[in-house]
């Protein structure tokens, strides 16, 4: 047989490929620093991120003694190395002591914190100090989003425009299968489910464009199931406003129906109207007992139908 | 000794420990199938309010006629373990009796069901008319499908016993048929409870 | 008559898909022509197919897991090359085939790649750790074995009849449900967890039995062997946690074939029940993957380190730990459905306390490394790069269970990096070092070191590169299961991770080198004393390839690492003073006709062919019913045969062959050599 080359080869080739990947890692990171969950652009997103940096930073507590002692023991104790050998050295009170103690310090440290911020971040919680909130309902259907402004008396698809200066109120459900609405940069996630309601609560700290979409596979239109978040000035939300007006287009309960109806990366489209209730009648369709309709537009749109 | 009866004595040896550990594996078998109505139990408990547009439990369900079923089951467990104790005294002619009552007793229970079912199908209370009726059917139906084995089960002990007798294996099979028997027992009288009682109450 | 089974079900949507049936009809017809060439159908039926051997239904589960590991790799492969290059919508690969592809990928992975490994080598170990002849139930253990290969069977002629599911392999309703997801997919995805669910809580009853009723005389708890222990653990949870599995798919079955309402939007349906019933499942079943594996690197760590595991008390705890908990967590799974606070804040510090008996584990086997003598045998590279890698996965699932850090990281590419980090390096790299470690035992001759080697460095480099960018795009705001894509940032990242694929496409190709150099080389690698590896746990003491019998004397232990103190006694290989009749089961093929009829059944109602469904039924009620009425299931094998098998293996036995297991301490040379073998 072949004597194989020892532990101190072998890690000299370890200790390459690591090199290699971290530098390949930090060309990386400089597109990364860009992206949303590290550079995020809202105090919400912003206080997640923070924790995730924080945890991160008390596990290397344990993880960095582990990858040391990786990196010794496979040296000082290889075959031609020069360590002490103890083939029944078995137990020891104290390292089992420290082993079991230091993990269990940090998990108390960590849970303290994970039951404090998942409080705190609640994305049912309203966000206070910053103003009447904005808000906005939120419809997922194959395979877009519908955005329902009550307070504009207007409607979006595939673009959530808001106030950046107040916080986001939204009110989510879904028109087909399970949803999860996400805006990585302004924070939090949540699933959209038909005949429920779920609530997201956000902060943009700056105005701009960001990304969100569908997280939950949903079907042949999935990968295209995204939208913009615009946060814009109050001059900027005003022109967007009048925009929208100008569309001279009616969401009501035929045209819903046509909307909710399967199609692939649709484009921003604007409703200067929509049927009155139409989120409360989107909820109610999926209700155990949705009937019986009081008018011909619940009857439509509970329907299904035209 | 001869030694094919050497073989024998330790073939008997060799089984009296495979039926040891048959009788613990059926303990754990019977506590995996514990834990599928109980999860059962629980949708039901979930669902039970989710009548949509169909019947509540209180507009279908008819507690005498939950309440024979109930009799005939325990009845039927009951005469059961007359059956193992004439197992335990060695007359095969009265386990077959027995189990012979068990089995009837059990197709009572069977046949009342399979009425009760189609009954509320006929009602317009089928499963496909809501979560609550889907989970009812299913908590249900899930139990009744296991007595159809247990009787079956019952029907095959009942050919060994009269062509084999009363040898160790039988017993041991008929000792755990008799498990199941009375596990299907516990579990009605928790579908009794859950299922049946809250629509009088 | 043949129900909704038209010829539409034939795959020629596309070349794509009609490639795969290709391969995978033609893989099907080679394998029996190369049986027919070979004229084996007469040993594969007696020997293997109507086996109850333990040994041999372990080698079977662990051919069934690597068939389909190349399967459900080839999966991967194609998922990466077609992000790589589908930025804008290209790449070659329709969304609806893209869909398949990642729900079978996961699919196979889980139920018919890690659960028939882990249960191969439970199966071949576990009975010689304890000191037992065989398992508890060997009859029902084949038929264990044939409803997996069923299941598996199932998923494969999906893509020959048919589609598979495309609703993921955790097939959420109600896109899995009949109004969103019509067709034969989802049935197929079902029938395949039901049939193969059903097997292994077989295995999971089995094995409690087994082991706490067959170990031999002084096999206490507390001595048992920790691959032993961690098996333990597994099949009590299986036995706990696949009936939730068992009853999802029936349910969600009953919604799809009976229009029943137990997921739907409408009719008083309850989705969120779903994904409650199938993570109280699902998470146990992350635990039943990785236990064992923790076990492997128990055995592993101390045999290559030459030295007694460290913390052996604390390990077995740790266990017990980890599987009562893994029941207290399946919330996590889904933080963002929208529970209160308080909920989500309770399951993720559940979650996170399960990172304490974790990480003990990591510490125990690295105090076993110290001052020990490490050789670094493929077995103890893949347990040294899983402790490496893991402790990545550890981190990141750490922070997935902070609840406010999941709403930002659900469901991306993040989380996708986090449970392969936990899968690969966490249960496959066990998996592979024990394959490495116990293949002697099983076949009688040592796998090449070099292709074993080389099968992991392609790995792990593979791994890093297919899933560091992964984490990275979770920052970046990339969601998982996309098609294609927007936004040309993730390109790099992809085509990074398509390298990584093509990485482990290598390392699989080295495996099968491996194979064929060691077969070839079989006689200069053959292990004649059955004990390879100076190894320290009694499956070490019986003969590789073990009699059927396993030991001819039922052993005696009186400590831990009993075959090590037994050596170091002089006691190993010693002719016992007689050997007596050994009663063992008779081969049957009912399990093989059972796992037959299991098979046709899910195919049956898959495409709505009732009679034959019906058939199908009753048969399998029939022949329980047959078996159950059998006495006549053992035969004695007569003690002059043991003894003429056990002298023939003792006289092969050199002394040359024999490992020093002298003290170091007290002995002149100070370090002992692992000996010739």
């Amino acid at each position: 047989m072949k004597h194989e080359p020892d532990g101190a080869g072998r890690l000299r080739r370890c200790a390459q490929i690591a090199g290699t990947l971290i530098a390949v890692a930090l060309l990386a990171g400089c597109g990364l620093a860009d992206g949303p969950v590290i550079s995020p652009k809202g105090p919400i997103a912003l206080a997640e991120r923070n924790l995730l940096f924080t945890a991160f930073a008390l596990m290397m507590i344990v993880a960095i003694p582990v990858y040391v002692m990786v990196a010794l023991f496979c040296f000082r104790y290889r075959r031609s190395g020069n360590g002490k050998y103890r083939p029944d050295w078995d137990g020891s009170a104290a390292v089992e002591t420290v082993i079991w103690i230091i993990p269990l310090i940090i998990v108390i440290i960590l849970g303290t914190m994970v039951w404090d911020k998942t409080h705190d971040l609640d994305p049912y919680a309203e966000i206070e100090g910053h103003g009447t909130p904005f808000e906005v309902e939120v419809v997922a259907q194959d395979w877009k989003w519908l955005f329902i402004y009550p307070e504009l008396g207007a409607a979006s698809v595939n673009e959530l425009a808001f106030p950046q200066d107040r916080p986001l109120k939204l009110k989510i459900t879904s028109d087909t299968v399970m949803n999860s609405f996400w805006v990585p940069a302004l924070g939090g996630q949540i699933y959209a489910m038909a005949g429920m309601r779920s609530e997201l609560n956000l902060l943009a700290s700056e105005p701009g464009a960001f990304r969100g979409r569908n997280t939950m596979y949903s079907g042949d239109g999935f990968s295209d199931q995204h939208f913009t978040a615009r946060a814009l000035t109050a001059d900027d939300f005003a022109a967007w406003q009048e925009k929208v007006k100008a569309a001279d287009n009616a969401l009501d309960a035929r045209a819903y129906v046509e909307l909710a109806k399967p199609s692939q990366a649709n484009p921003v489209t604007y409703y200067s109207t929509y049927e009155p209730n139409l989120f409360d009648i989107i909820l109610r369709k999926y209700a155990p007992n949705p009937g019986p309709y009081e008018s011909e537009a619940v009857a439509i749109i509970c329907g299904g139908t035209a | 000794m001869s030694v094919s009866e050497l073989d024998h004595a330790l073939l008997a040896e060799e089984e009296e420990k495979s039926l040891e550990a048959r009788e613990f594996g059926f303990w754990v078998y019977l506590m995996t199938d514990a834990i599928i109505f109980a999860l059962l139990f629980a949708t039901y408990v979930v669902m039970v309010d989710n009548i949509a547009a169909g019947p509540a439990g209180k507009a279908v369900f008819d507690i005498n006629h939950a309440a024979i079923e109930t009799a005939l089951l325990l009845l039927s467990s009951l005469t059961f373990g007359v059956a193992t104790i004439a197992l335990g005294e060695g007359r095969p002619q009265r386990v077959v009796l027995w189990l012979l009552v068990s089995l009837a007793l059990g197709l009572g229970f069977l046949a009342m069901e399979v009425m009760e079912f189609a009954g509320m199908i006929a009602e317009g209370a089928s499963p496909q008319e809501s979560g609550f009726l889907s989970a009812f059917f299913t908590l249900v139906g899930t139990h009744g499908l296991h007595v159809t084995f247990g009787s079956i089960g019952i029907l095959v002990m009942i050919g060994q016993v009269m062509t084999k007798g009363l040898t160790k294996p039988v017993a041991s099979r008929l000792t755990r048929l008799g498990l199941f028997w009375h596990f299907l027992d516990i579990v009605w009288i928790g579908i009794f409870s859950v299922v049946y009682l809250p629509s009088v109450m | 008559m043949l129900g909704r089974l038209t010829l539409e079900a034939l795959p020629l949507y596309s070349w794509v898909a009609f490639g795969g049936a290709a391969v995978t009809v033609a893989g099907g017809l080679g394998a029996l022509v190369l049986v027919t060439y070979l004229r084996a159908w007469k040993v594969l039926w007696s020997e293997w197919l109507t086996s109850v051997d333990h040994k041999r239904i372990g080698i079977m589960y662990v051919i069934i897991a690597l068939i389909m590991l190349v399967r459900g790799f080839v999966d991967a492969l194609m998922m990466r090359a077609q992000q790589a290059i589908a930025v804008n919508g290209e790449g070659y690969l329709p969304p609806e085939h893209f869909d398949q592809i990642f729900s079978s990928h996961g699919t196979i992975m889980i139920f018919f790649v890690a659960m028939p490994f882990l249960t191969g080598l439970i199966n071949i170990v576990v009975p010689q750790q304890i000191g037992a002849r065989d398992v508890a139930f060997p009859f029902l253990n084949s038929v264990s074995l044939w409803m997996t290969a069923s299941g598996a069977g199932l998923v494969l002629i999906s893509l020959v009849l048919g589609k598979f599911s495309q609703a993921g392999w955790t097939g959420y309703p109600p896109l899995s449900g009949a109004e969103y997801g019509p067709g034969v997919g989802v049935d197929y995805w079902l029938w395949a967890l039901l049939v193969s669910g059903v097997g292994t809580t077989m295995t999971g009853i089995n094995f409690i039995v087994t082991i706490v009723k067959n170990r031999c005389p002084g096999m206490i708890y507390m001595r048992m062997p920790l691959f032993t222990w961690t098996a333990l653990c597994v099949s009590i949870l299986i036995a706990f946690a696949f009936p939730a599995l068992t009853v999802v798919a029936i349910l969600l079955e009953l919604d799809r074939v009976l229009a029943f309402h137990f997921f739907t939007n409408c009719c008083g349906g309850n989705m969120m029940m779903f994904p409650n019933l199938l993570w109280i499942w699902g998470h146990p079943e992350v635990y039943i993957l990785i236990l064992p594996a923790f076990g492997i690197y128990s055995e592993v760590v101390a045999t290559f380190s030459r030295k007694r595991l460290f913390g052996y008390a604390s390990l077995v705890y740790a266990t017990a730990v980890i599987a009562l908990l893994s029941f207290t967590v399946w919330l996590h799974h889904f933080f963002t459905m929208g529970s209160s606070a308080n909920v989500n804040a309770v399951f993720g510090i559940a979650t996170m306390i399960i990172a304490v008996p974790t990480g003990v584990k990591i510490f125990d086997w690295l105090f076993t490394m110290y001052r020990g003598r490490i050789e670094f045998h493929t077995s103890m590279l893949f347990t040294i790069g899983f402790i490496v890698t893991f402790v990545i996965g550890g981190v990141t699932g750490v922070l997935l269970a902070l609840p406010p850090a999941d709403y930002l990281m659900h469901n991306s590419t993040f989380l996708v990096a986090h449970f392969h980090n936990m899968l690969i390096p966490g249960a496959l790299f066990g998996y592979f070092a024990g394959m490495n470690y116990w293949f002697p035992k099983a076949f009688g001759f040592k796998l090449d070191t070099k292709w074993g080697v080389r099968s992991f460095w392609f790995w792990i480099v593979g791994f890093y590169l297919a899933f560091m960018p992964l984490y990275l795009l979770g920052f970046l705001g990339m969601s998982r299961r996309m098609e294609h894509y927007d936004n040309p940032a993730f390109q790099p990242y992809l085509i990074v991770a398509a390298l990584g694929a093509i990485s482990i496409l290598i390392g699989i190709g080295c495996i099968a080198m491996q194979f064929y150099v060691s077969f070839k080389n079989r006689v200069a690698l053959v292990d004649a004393t059955g004990d390879p590896w100076n190894g320290r746990t009694l499956e070490w003491a019986t003969a590789s390839p073990p009699a059927a019998y396993n030991f001819a004397t039922v052993p005696e232990v009186k400590e831990i690492d009993s075959f090590y103190a037994a050596k170091q006694r002089h006691e190993a290989y010693r002719k016992p003073d007689g050997y007596e009749d050994i009663v063992m089961p008779k081969s049957t093929p009912l399990g093989l006709v059972l796992g037959g009829l299991s098979f046709v059944l899910g195919f049956a109602v898959v495409w709505y062919i009732w009679w034959l469904a019906a058939l199908a039924f009753v048969a399998s009620l029939a022949v329980v019913a047959v078996r159950a009425c059998d006495d006549d299931s053992d035969y004695v094998l007569p003690a002059a045969e043991v003894e003429a098998i056990e002298t023939a293996r003792l006289a092969k036995i050199a002394s040359a062959d024999l490992h020093d297991v002298s003290d170091p301490v007290t002995s002149a040379g100070g370090v002992p050599l692992p000996g010739r073998a």
